[in-house]
């Protein structure tokens, strides 16, 4: 499988779709199904505080078993066959502008559908154990199931517009769940921050749609994608530069990324689904579907590579210094996302791949955040890493699946990020030219300094002496926390070669959409040394990560001796002070200019309007004596210079 | 004898009448002014009449002395009431309609 590379001619119109019934008609329930329980949850008040838990699990395994039976029926029909349209209603019938509500099933978006609920079930389960002494539990797991709706709809919308309103549905569903601790300011600023920062990619994705409107005139994906073959390229370049400004804010890729480290103020659970199964995946689900658009514009396409490298290597980079587990997991989020985005900007050749990894991670991510969430549960919820240490043996469950998504996320052979992230290091050395180089070796760099701070997590957690409190008392958690995590830690172990070997795997099962695959005889690095390399260099930021580490003392509290590049790291390299001094000040400045001008220019305008009005009449009612004979006195006076002018005017 | 006497009598009847209006208090007397401005006129018209060879000023002469009528009629009604309800005849004493 490794010495194959897939390359597909070009992008193919994918094939038209098909009216879906029978079977296929479920596919609103998978999507109703979440949101009807979150709103039972949200609104039915006290009366179903006690069956919360079960209601708010039980949705989203529904979910999950129907997208399960709909995904085998779809296997069943041949692959040209496999994109089911289902119209719902027509949204808005204007003339000359007509929006239909529909359904679009195909192999990408029932990926993403599987992906959700599998992945989002887990979670949920894992959810019941981590948030038991939760008082607001039931508006918990009111917004989880928004959350899940919401996304679902973002993946099945077979419009640009319904994908939007479920775009911003995750970024509420996001911000309430970030926020959900609202008596901590610090969790409030962190949601308030997610939400603008995702406005400001909320906006490039609303105007790309415009713009789509404006060229197309539709907004339907069959109706865009499909004529956008003839569209000029710079209006496609436009639009994909727009809508990666709105992958960007979603998926937190440079320069939008800063929201994610703070996001991780919401409670574990919410970090897990919102990195593994929701919201950060729609950028890379949006720029995939998108690709047609991108074909059109290669300017755009190699902006989304560039943007995926250098987000892969500042989360890279702010991972190897940050002290705070959850902080370290969401750089790493950061950064492979990064890869993804950079697979997608490779053009038809990473679609596919991009997918792959993406799926991969879901599981390890998921499996990890988890893992974090067990290892806070059991220590009074500490998130430092210098007061864990040696929680190898008391935890066992947590370390042994941890273990596995540590491994898969370095790559070790035979675990899925090996089998997903050499084929992206791969796609890239493939792409050729300077910039094959470039973002190859890019990828390669990000998966040593990946092994490296991911090793630097483990060693700081699991291994070395005990740090924390003596307040203290880890324990393993309870088993509705661990069993979550071993499903997920066997999906880590599988899903890379379940997804890369079986048959043609999830890139043959996703052609129809991400275009025909075909086997490119040249390669720039032989795919062997490559893989290879690839493990050599992960085994490099291992070792240097063991050196560092093993055996020796690590301080209780970060040393502030360090060199400037920890410096910049902790401090996420600078994104806050950057958008500070670059937008918030300016804006400041500029609303306070705005405000001063509206007080004394605007307002002053047409306050002394007023009260020059006010004041000469105040003057000239004065006139009005009352005295009978001073009126006569006007009256004969004006007759008199009546007939004194006409007077004159005959005179002259 | 010259019409133009009857017009300087006129302009002389009129400016009394003005002045009257202007300076006396009594509106009994301001009415009688009125009266005599409205009067002389009446003499100017019927002089125009005269000197144009046409009946056009004594026509409207007719109408000016049935304006007069009507308005005596009001305005002592309207002097009457004011002088009941306030016991005064000035013209300077009902001054509340001012600003």
């Amino acid at each position: 499988m490794l010495t194959l590379s897939v390359l597909p001619a070009a992008q193919s119109i994918p094939p038209a779709p098909v009216p879906a019934s029978g079977v296929y008609d479920l596919t609103i329930a998978i999507i109703l199904v979440p949101l009807v329980s979150s709103a039972v949850l949200m609104l039915a008040g006290r009366r179903v505080h006690r069956i919360a838990p079960a209601l708010g699990v039980a949705a989203p395994l529904v979910s999950f078993a129907l997208a399960l039976i709909e995904f085998f029926a779809l296997l069943s029909r041949s692959p040209d066959h496999r994109s089911l349209d289902q119209h719902l209603y027509t949204w808005i019938p204007v003339n000359g502008f007509h929006v239909d509500l529909g359904l679009l099933l195909d192999p990408l978006s029932m990926t993403f559908v599987l992906l959700i609920t599998g992945v989002g079930s887990v979670i949920h389960i894992y959810s019941v154990g981590y948030m038991q002494a939760d008082p607001g539990r039931r508006r918990f797991f009111g917004f989880m199931n928004f959350f899940v709706a919401v996304m679902l709809l973002l993946v099945l919308g077979n419009d640009y517009l319904s994908l939007y309103v479920g775009w911003e549905g995750v970024g509420l569903a996001s911000y309430l769940l970030i926020g959900y601790w609202t008596y901590k300011p610090t969790a409030a600023t962190a949601a308030k921050k997610a939400f603008i920062v995702n406005r400001v990619g909320d906006v490039g994705l609303l105007i790309a749609i415009m713009l789509m409107f404006a060229t197309f005139g539709s907004t339907s994906f069959a109706g865009v994608l499909n004529a956008s073959s003839v569209a000029h390229r710079g209006t496609l370049t436009a639009i994909g530069l727009l809508l990666l400004l709105g992958a960007c804010g979603k998926s937190a890729q440079f320069p939008l990324q800063t929201w994610l480290l703070d996001a991780m103020e919401g409670p574990t659970p919410v970090s897990a689904l919102i990195h593994a199964a929701t919201m950060v995946t729609a950028g890379v689900y949006l720029i995939v579907r998108s690709g047609p658009i991108y074909d059109g514009a290669p300017t755009a396409l190699l902006m989304v590579a560039i943007v995926g490298a250098v987000t892969l290597t500042i989360g890279a980079i702010i991972g190897c210094a940050k002290d705070d587990i959850k902080k370290v997991l969401a750089a790493s989020t950061m950064s492979q996302i990064g890869y993804m985005i950079l697979a997608a900007g490779l053009g038809p050749i990473g679609y596919a791949i991009a997918i792959v990894h993406l799926l991969a991670h879901g599981f390890f991510k998921a499996n990890m955040f988890l893992g974090a969430g067990s290892v806070m549960h059991a220590l009074d919820d500490e998130v430092d890493m210098r007061r864990y240490g040696g929680l190898r043996k008391l935890m066992p469950v947590t370390f042994v699946t941890f273990g596995v998504g540590y491994l898969a996320i370095i790559g070790f052979p035979g675990f899925s990020g090996f089998f997903t992230k050499d084929k992206i290091i791969e796609a890239c050395f493939d792409k050729g030219g300077t910039q094959g180089w470039v973002f190859g070796v890019t990828a390669l760099v990000g998966a040593g300094v990946t092994a490296y701070y991911m090793t630097r997590l483990m060693m700081m957690t699991f291994f070395g002496e005990k740090r924390w409190a003596d307040s203290a008392h880890p324990h393993e958690s309870p088993r509705i926390m661990t069993w979550p995590m071993i499903l997920l830690a066997v999906g880590s172990v599988l899903a890379g070669a379940l997804l890369t070997l079986v048959g043609k795997g999830l890139q043959g099962f996703l052609e129809p959409v991400t275009g025909e695959g075909i086997e490119v005889g040249a390669h720039t690095v032989s795919p062997i040394v490559l893989t290879l390399i690839t493990v050599a260099v992960g085994a490099g930021g291992v070792i240097a990560a063991a050196l560092q580490y093993h055996g020796k003392t690590v301080p209780r509290t970060a040393p502030a001796d360090v060199s400037p590049v920890v410096v910049a790291a902790r401090k996420d390299l600078y994104g806050d002070a950057v958008n500070e001094a670059v937008f918030m000040r300016p804006g400041q400045y500029l609303t306070r200019f705005l405000v001063f001008f509206d007080n004394r220019g605007v307002d002053g305008v047409v306050r002394a309007t007023a009260a020059f009005v006010g004041g000469t009449s105040g003057r000239l009612r004065r006139l009005q004596t009352g005295f009978v004979r001073s009126y006569a006195l006007s009256m004969f006076g004006g007759a008199a210079i009546v007939i004194a002018a006409l007077l004159l005017l005959r005179a002259g | 004898m010259s019409p133009s006497y009857y017009l300087y009598l006129s302009a002389v009847l009129f400016s009394i009448g003005a002045l009257g209006v202007l300076i006396r208090r009594n509106s009994i007397v301001v009415f009688m002014c009125i009266e005599l401005m409205l009067n002389a006129v009446n003499l100017s018209l019927v002089t125009f009449s005269r000197i144009n060879g046409n009946l056009d000023g004594q026509v409207i002469a007719f109408f000016v002395m049935i304006v007069a009528a009507a308005e005596v009629v009001v305005g002592l009604a309207i002097i009457v009431t004011i002088f009941r309800t306030r016991r005064s005849a000035s013209v300077d004493d009902p001054n509340l309609l001012k600003f």
